[in-house]
């Protein structure tokens, strides 16, 4: 079911009047309650007056991860605090937490977009749903347990860890649907079989799965082991938490509920949009929240957007699965490249593992150099040195199309790529800048 | 009547070569003919043991990436011109040698080389058809 059919289906040209209508109000809002912005949009020489509707956002300063540890506690507030009724602090994985805060009225914003993922992906009212997001500072927990109340579901609030009771609360009060990290999913099935609990006969159907970046192939196997379908659900403290993108159970990008976060992408370096389609840096605005509103935040997530309808009747435009990020990014001859594009083209060619490495290097007086260290196992290795040049040269022209760069591309032997805890350092960048 | 021969995947490095044959001799495998094809970044180690299925778990268990191919054993009149003339017939019916190496050691009174072609039956026919002596697998074990 569509749980806000109204804003989830309104068609394109209503929804950016809606949009421009909320763009502009917010931004009066935050240029009036709160300094940081005030003092930034001063010196970029914006002002409310300027921003007339939707196509006039990119006129506004970005707002980024330092912005917030500059204001550190409560500097990006646009209430006093008596107004706020929940904090959370995001992990402070990179650097310092950061704290957000959330009105009454964000609760229930929260509530109503999580009411709506948890529905996307195909949750009916009187569905039990077994939280295994941690409940506490961080967001996944109580996002998850606002969403399941507002759409009248039965929650578990399991939280996270204790797996053995995980799997007897599951096998007790049969949920039907499951909220964890993909990689607790992943964990749970080594558990339930060491347990002789078999996972294809779990309660749990559908999985609501996020917090973490994952492959298509851990779908794969999370899906064909626990027998569920497993969607992707994206969001970020610093926007809201949970519920800022959610998959349909299509699995073809997830649903931005732009009505309220406002997406766009953009090129890291030049912060200008990239071309339709395109990958890119996820930049958002929160039309309506009034704790803690973000104007143009930077999530430093790559991702695409599709526009193009969904045959499930939503309108809103879908976000790919997170491609990377752009603290992985090298800038190479002032060109951008993702680890992520190379294993893609590693991956499109059949035989080929990706394990590999990427080295950048700059001799005294000359261009950058980028070599590709790939491991050769029985997939691609041939008894002819021809055939070993012409898996080079293929490998070197593809990454060539996608990245516009010439790479040299260095066959070595399997497991020569360096590991640290099961993963390959992707990038060394031996040059002296 | 063709013979089992190991490809090694080895980067270029220093010692990567003793590496390998110590462990083919520390598993007791016997290399009875060897060539290496090398480029600036990486070679192709091509062995012919008395036990290859055997040796090429141990070179896949040892983390490397080796793979089984047939190669035809000929035998060569051990005296000038010897090759040549095997090559003349080869050419004159169109059969293409990708490479070639020798034994060390002889099986007969002929010198024994090994060759990797194209198209290994047809290469087969026309050797039987000029009578060149072929040696298969269980002869090399012999060796």
């Amino acid at each position: 079911m569509i749980w806000n059919e109204r804003m989830e289906c309104m068609p394109a040209g209503r929804m950016q009047d809606l949009q421009s209508e909320r763009l502009c109000r917010i931004v009066e809002y935050v240029y009036s309650n709160c300094r940081p912005y005030r003092e930034k949009m001063d010196a970029s020489g914006v002002g409310s007056r300027d921003i007339k509707g939707i196509n006039d956002i990119a006129k506004l300063p970005f707002t980024v991860k330092d912005d917030m540890r500059r204001g550190y506690p409560f500097g990006l507030f646009c209430v006093p605090q008596e107004k706020i009724s929940e904090l959370h602090v995001s992990s402070g994985t990179s650097g310092d937490p950061i704290v957000v805060g959330y009105t009454a009225a964000d609760i229930k914003l929260w509530g109503d977009v999580m009411a709506r993922a948890l529905c996307c992906a195909g949750a009916v009212p009187g569905d039990m749903v077994q939280v295994a997001y941690g409940y506490g500072l961080f967001t996944g927990g109580f996002g998850m347990h606002y969403g399941a109340r507002e759409a009248g579901l039965t929650v578990i609030p399991a939280s996270s860890g204790q797996t053995k009771r995980q799997l007897k609360l599951m096998q007790d009060f049969r949920p039907r649907i499951l909220a964890c990290t993909p990689s607790y999913a992943l964990y749970m099935l080594e558990e339930a079989r060491e347990l002789g609990v078999d996972p294809r006969e779990s309660s749990w159907q559908i999985g609501i799965f996020g917090a973490e970046p994952w492959s298509e192939a851990m779908r794969g196997e999370v899906e064909a082991n626990w027998n569920m379908l497993a969607t992707d659900i994206y969001g970020l403290s610093e926007i809201i938490g949970p519920g800022v993108a959610q998959e349909c159970p299509r699995k073809d990008g997830l649903h931005v509920c732009w009505d309220v976060f406002y997406p766009e992408i953009i090129d890291p370096v030049s912060g200008l949009p990239v071309p339709e389609g395109t990958a890119g840096e996820l930049v958002i605005t929160t039309l309506t929240k009034e704790g803690m509103p973000m104007l143009r935040y930077r999530t430093r997530d790559i991702v695409s957007l599709d526009r193009g309808a969904c045959p499930c009747g939503r309108t809103s435009p879908r976000l790919s699965k997170i491609k990377g990020r752009t603290d992985d990014m090298i800038i190479v001859r002032g060109i951008n490249v993702f680890p992520s594009q190379i294993e893609h083209v590693l991956l499109r060619i059949e035989g080929i593992q990706p394990h590999y490495q990427i080295i950048v290097d700059r001799k005294a007086g000359k261009l950058d150099d980028l070599e590709i260290d790939v491991e050769v196992e029985e997939g691609i290795f041939f008894d002819e040195i021809k055939k070993l040049r012409e898996i080079e040269e293929r490998i070197c022209r593809e990454i060539e199309s996608v990245l516009g760069i010439f790479v040299k591309i260095r066959l070595v032997e399997p497991k020569s790529i360096e590991r640290s805890e099961g993963k390959a350092r992707r990038v060394i960048d031996r040059r002296t800048v | 009547m063709k013979i089992t021969q190991i490809s090694v995947f080895l980067e270029n490095k220093q010692g990567r070569l003793h590496e390998v044959c110590a462990l083919l001799g520390s598993n007791n495998v016997n290399i009875r003919a060897l060539t290496v094809a090398d480029t600036e970044d990486f070679g192709i180690l091509r062995i012919v043991v008395d036990r290859p299925q055997e040796a090429v778990a141990i070179l896949r268990g040892a983390g490397l990436t080796a793979n089984l191919n047939e190669i035809v054993a000929v035998e060569v009149e051990d005296r000038p011109g010897g090759l040549s003339g095997i090559l003349k017939i080869l050419s004159a019916n169109g059969v293409n040698v990708e490479y070639m190496y020798g034994f060390v050691e002889k099986f007969s009174e002929k010198a024994l080389l090994v060759f990797k072609f194209e198209e290994p039956d047809k290469a087969i026919g026309i050797l039987a058809d000029n009578n060149i002596g072929i040696v298969g697998g269980r002869d090399i074990k012999c060796i």
